[in-house]
Order: C-alpha cells, then structure tokens, then sequence
C-alpha cells in the first residue's frame, strides 16, 4: 500500500470518529449549544481546551519557530502557557460563577450598558474574525498537503467538515469532538519525538534528551553544546544564543500572556464546567494537555534542526562540520533513506540549487555581502539575456564579468570555518529553502519512522486545524445570536428560535470565514498577532477591572476598551500597513524603525496598561456603578450559589 | 451568599493566594527565564543553563504545579470561610 492510501485510510477514520461523536453529542438547547449543558467534567474541559487552544500554528509551525529563532522564540513556549496561570487565578472562576453564555454578556451586565456589550461583541469579532482568519489558511494548506488538492478545494473540504459538526452540535458537539481531535493531534506529535530523542540522545523523554547528551558520539557532548556548534560553524547564530533586545522579548511573552487570558473562544470554555472549583482546576488540567505538547516542541525543533543539518554536513555527526565534503546530489537520488528530500522538493518546503556545479550540497547562513554580489551577477546575466538579438552586447557581457570579478573578490575575503569561500570554491548557500513546517511534516521520514506513523502526523495537523477553527466560529456564532440578536436586536425570541439563530450565524460565520480564507489580507501570521494584542489590549482589562474593581463605570469601560483597541491596531497598521494592505506602512518594519525597538507584536501589554489607565480616568470623573451591580460584583466573587446557567 | 464581613474576610485571602501565585508565575518566565537569564548563566541544568531551560521547559512545569496548588489552596479557603459550592 502507498503512502497517500495510509494516509486516506488514517485520515478517514479520524473523520468518521469525530462524526460519529459530533451526531452521538448534538444540541438540543442553546445552554447545549452555548455551554454544552454546563456538565462537562474538569478533565475532559481541560483536554477540549487543548485541542481548541492548539492550531495548526501550533502543531506544525511552532516546533520550526524555535528551532530557526532558538532562544529567543522561547516566548511563544512561555506565552501560550503562561496565560493559563492568569486564566486560573483572574478570570475562569468569576467567569463561571457569573453563569452566563458569552464574554460580552457579563460585559454588559457588569458594566450595566448595552453599549458597553456591544462595544466588547466588536472587540470580540475583531479578535476570533482575524484569528480565524490564519486558521483557515491553515485548514486549506494541510488539507492541501495531505490530501494533494489545491489550496482552495482543501480549505472548501475543511469547512465542509466543521459546518458539518460544529452546526448540529453546537458546544456540546464540538466538546467531545475536540477531546477525540486531542488524542489523536498528541499522539501524533509526541510518537515521532520519542522516536528523534532516542536515536539522537539515546533518551525516549524528548525533554530530557533536550539537555542530555548528544548519542553518535557516546554522549560526552551534550547535545545543545553539539547543535550550537555545528550551527555557529555554518555561520548561523547559536542555538542558545542570547536575546539581542530584552524589552522586546519581555513585552511578546506578556503579550502572549494576556492575550490567551483574553481570547474568548478560550475563555467561553470555562462556561461548560459544573462548579466555580472545576473552572479552576479545569485551567490546570487544560495546561497539562497542553504543556504535553509545548515541552515536547524545543526537543522536536532543535533535533530535527541538527538532523537536517547533519544530512548536508555528514562530518558534522562525528567529528568538524567540515571534515567532510557537503551532501552530494548522487547521493539525494541513489540512498532510500533520503528519499525525503526530493519528496518534500515537491511541495517547495525545500529546495537546492547546485549553484558553484561542484555536484555538492552546501548549506551555510549565507552573509548579506555574499548575497548581494551574487544578486548583482544574476542581474547582470539577466539584462545579458533579456537583451535584444541584435544589440551591441559587449558592455553588457563586461557587466557580467565585472559582477563576477567582485563577487569572487567578496567570496575570497568571507570566511566560513576558517577558510575563505573562494579557497572552499563555494560560492552561495544552496540548500535554498528550508520552510518552518517541515521541522514537523517531515520528522518522520527524516528519523525513517513506518508509514503509518506518517499517515498519524497528517491525521494530526488536519484534527490541531479543525479543532480550533471549530472554537472560534462557536465563539463567533454566540456573540451573534445571543449578544447581538438576543441581548440588542430581538431580546423577546424564543428558546427555538434562539437555537435556530445561532445555527444560522454558525453557517454565516464558517461562510465568512471560508470566504477570508479564500482571500486573505495580507499576511496570515501578521494578522495572528494582531488578534493576541488586542485580546491583551481590550478584553483581559475590560474582564479584570469588572471583577477586581467595584470602581470602575460604563463610561470607564467603554472608553478604556476602545483606548486599547484603537492604539494597538494603530501600532500595528503603522508597521504592517492599514489593514493589512501592503505598501500602507508609514514606517518599514524593522527592529531599527520600531518605537524604543518595541515590535507590533510586542505592543498588546502597552495597550493593556493604555487600557486600564483611562478607564480609571474616566470612572473618577463619572457615577459609580449602581447598587445592584455593586451586589452582582459581591455574588461573583463568592463560589457559593453557582447553579446551571439562567436563559435569562 | 455569607454575610459582608466573612465574604470581605474570604476576598482578602483570596487576594493573598493570588499575589502570591502571581509572584511565583513572573519570577519563573519574565525573571529567570528572561531577566535574570544572563546573570545565571554559571548554573546549568544537564547540557543548559538555568536561564535558557526555564525559558523552554522549567517555566511551563512552575506554572502547572502553581495552577494546582493554587486550586487546592481556594478549595480550602472556600471551606473555611463557609462559601464552598
């Protein structure tokens, strides 16, 4: 059987699961549809929440992230864990004891204004329409990979798949397909990583192997001295390098943290368990889930990292990088064992170029000099050919040589493990393209795992995707139906009718979705980052001055939420241009142009305190919050009383 | 829902538990993981330093035990200030 059966086979069984769950669990109220009937247990909420809170992003791309960014990418190991913490201590038990459905409901209630709630059901949109975005990118490239379809069949396939469950099941559905969709997504990280670990470490626990020794050599090495050295010696920085900008990385981690804290499609999770004590044990057993995965990612970039290195280098296993010529192309087509690297060619993951015609692969961080006098000889070979027939070329093949002449001159004074380029006859890195998600998809096949552990990575990917692109619409689809519908628009609709407005907003959300999927504005990653600031900017204070302060008023919320909405997504435009439209940008986005160095990605705190300033302002100059909501503020921070949901 | 005084006693000492909690949650990532980093760099742990393990690995097992401690502590609490569900 081949590969692309396995994962047919693999992948449609793990459809038929989450279908057969998905009809056995679907809702029949909107308290099952909203909260799943609020009797979900600490354990299987927190294992939900896993699957919910861990994307494609996460499963496919982050283990790339750190092991190409190393040290400094630790925030998003420390930032999408950390927010737990401040989920469990600030928001998931006040939140459930309010015992409501939606985020912008207790907005609305605390803060006594429907405008208060609808300004937090903008906020919410903004924040699960842009993450949602990326997810449905992602739905469509891994559909796409491992389905082989286009891009656009397998983000119509994807939606097809969640329209059919997260509709009919509502939460209750897409709870106990998330735990299904978590089983399999871990299973699929973690067997390939203990397989890794072992052969480079001789340890099955890749967190441990992480810090042990390195195996080929007889484990006197440890195995992060091994990969700093090997990755210095081809000019990249070390692994474990130290951060160039403290603040900068300082700022991203908090950003990160508070904006998980404040993302609704998490925070809604917590409305599902029975009691306030489960909400909070419940934020502790979502952590384990996770942290299953996130501790398991350093081991998994860094050693994939070091094998795709040590493939181009063979030397480098035993002994010097260089004490052995570079990969040749004979060897790419003749050895089984690297069957993989033409495979993945073919996706354009990665890509070679025999460019010096030494029929070796060299891969080495290619120095910016190196790289402009090599462009300016491309260049000038291309005004060469481009020229017309008849044309005096005679200048133009002096250009040539020229270009040629200072690009050897570049190449004899740039040294690379103690040799000039010139004196090695190399004459550009060759190993053109090496893409973040192949640290995941192609774990496998570089550690020559079975064929059916390939098939489980694809099953995997499809279930991190699905999961929380099902999270988000729900999320979406509540704030419709039950804040803007119920809470504004209609608020005499019956329970039926409720349920039939949030179905209908769940199919209009995965239409709008599919379509921004379909049409992405600018780039997916970049808008990622502006649903986490302004998660931090506008939600996480709006939820904790409504429980930790009997102070602040309407007017205070209001103007503090749309503060913190309005000067994140400024900071954000500035650098990466007007929504996203390229060529917008006021200013380039480079650490050199960045305010005090500060990213866009790194701004969401700055918004938060923004945020959490005016609002004080403002509540000193306006009425204090009335009597009754002064109770309701009291009864939320007691978890005595908390009973099912109220409809209203 | 227990009467001013108790309900006010119970808030202090869930405030408590919490600063404590957030305490505990800063110094593992922001301080050592980020901060402190270069400043101790002398400790390893297997083949990192302290810094670098608590920034990829350390810090996420600090928070899980926090999260549960801090769960146990509240349950406690509640029980003793009568506000238990």
């Amino acid at each position: 059987m081949d590969q692309f059966t396995l994962n047919l086979i693999v992948i449609g069984l793990s459809f038929c699961l989450y279908f057969g769950i998905a009809f056995w669990a679907r809702a029949g109220t909107t308290a099952e549809f909203y909260a799943a009937g609020q009797g979900v247990g600490p354990v299987v909420n927190g294992m939900a929440t896993a699957a919910d809170w861990m994307s494609a992003a996460s499963f496919i791309s982050m283990a790339g992230l750190i092991a190409f960014g190393g040290y400094n990418n630790s925030v998003f190991l420390m930032g999408w864990t950390g927010g737990y913490v401040l989920l469990a201590l600030l928001l998931a038990p006040y939140l459930r004891k309010f015992g409501k459905f939606t985020v912008p409901e207790f907005v609305g209630d605390r803060f006594y204004s429907t405008s208060a709630r609808m300004v937090a059901v903008i906020c919410l949109l903004v924040i699960s329409i842009t993450y949602v975005i990326g997810q449905m990118v992602g739905v469509g490239v891994t559909f796409a990979r491992f389905l082989e379809v286009s891009t656009t069949t397998g983000l119509l396939i994807g939606s097809a798949v969640v329209f059919a469950y997260a509709v009919f099941g509502g939460m209750k559905g897409i709870t106990y397909t998330q735990v299904a969709q978590y089983v399999v997504l871990i299973s699929a990280y973690t067997v390939p990583a203990i397989f890794i670990s072992l052969s480079l470490t001789g340890n099955f626990v890749p967190q441990l192997g992480l810090i042990g020794g390195y195996a080929p050599t007889g484990g006197d090495t440890y195995f992060l001295d091994k990969l700093d050295q090997v990755v210095t010696d081809l000019g990249f920085a070390a692994y474990t390098a130290d951060t160039t900008n403290m603040l900068n990385m300082f700022l991203v981690t908090m950003s990160l943290m508070i904006g998980t804290a404040g993302l609704p499609h998490v925070i809604i999770r917590f409305f599902t368990v029975a009691k306030v004590s489960d909400a909070r044990i419940s934020a502790g057993w979502a952590l384990v889930f996770i942290a299953l995965l996130y501790t398991v990612a350093p081991a998994v970039g860094s050693m994939a990292r070091l094998n795709i290195t040590t493939t181009f280098w063979p030397g480098a296993v035993q002994g010097e990088t260089f004490s052995q010529p570079a990969l040749s192309i004979a060897e790419i087509d003749s050895n089984p064992d690297l069957a993989w690297i033409r495979n993945w060619e073919k996706t354009g993951l990665l890509s070679f170029s025999d460019r010096n015609g030494d029929g070796l692969i060299q891969y080495f961080n290619e120095p910016a000099p190196v790289a402009a006098a090599n462009k300016a000889v491309t260049d000038a070979n291309a005004a060469l050919t481009a020229a017309a027939a008849d044309a005096d070329k005679a200048p133009l093949e002096a250009a040539v040589a020229a270009a040629i002449t200072a690009r050897d001159a570049v190449l004899a004074e740039t040294m690379l493990g103690g040799r000039s380029l010139a004196e090695q006859g190399f004459v550009g890195n060759e190993l053109t393209t090496v893409n973040n998600d192949i640290m995941v998809l192609a774990n496998p096949e570089i550690a020559a795992l079975p064929g059916w552990v390939i098939a489980l990575v694809a099953a995997g990917g499809l279930a991190a995707a699905l999961s929380t692109a099902a999270g988000l619409l729900l999320a979406i689809s509540s704030a419709i139906s039950h804040d803007l519908i119920k809470g504004a628009l209609r608020p005499d609709i019956s329970e039926k009718g409720e349920l039939l407005a949030a179905r209908i907003s769940m199919a209009f959300a995965i239409v709008l979705a599919t379509w921004l999927g379909l049409n992405p504005p600018g780039f997916a990653a970049q808008v990622v980052a502006l649903a986490f600031g302004l998660a931090a900017a506008t939600i996480f204070p709006v939820l904790m001055m409504g429980i930790f302060s009997t102070f602040v008023t309407k007017e205070g919320a209001i103007v503090g939420m749309l503060v913190g909405l309005v000067s994140t997504a400024l900071y954000i435009f500035i650098y990466l241009g007007f929504f996203f439209v390229p060529g917008t940008n006021w200013l380039p986005n480079t650490p050199a142009a960045h305010w005090m160095g500060i990213s866009p990605a790194a701004f969401g705190p700055i918004g938060a305190l923004l945020n959490f300033v005016t609002a004080y302002l403002v509540s000193m100059m306006t009425k204090a919050p009335p009597q009754d909501v002064q109770d309701l503020i009291q009864s939320i921070r007691v978890p005595k009383g908390a009973g099912a949901a109220q409809a209203h | 829902m227990a009467d001013k005084s108790s309900s006010s006693a119970y808030w202090a000492a869930n405030l408590r538990v919490i600063y404590i909690s957030l305490a505990i949650w800063f110094i593992c990532s922001f301080g050592i993981g980020i901060l402190l980093r270069p400043a101790l760099s002398g400790i390893s742990i297997g083949g990192a330093d302290l810094g670098f393990w608590f920034a990829q690995n350390g810090s996420i097992y600090v928070f899980l035990v926090l999260i549960f401690v801090y769960a146990a502590k509240m349950n406690k609490i509640d029980r003793d200030h009568g506000v238990e569900e």
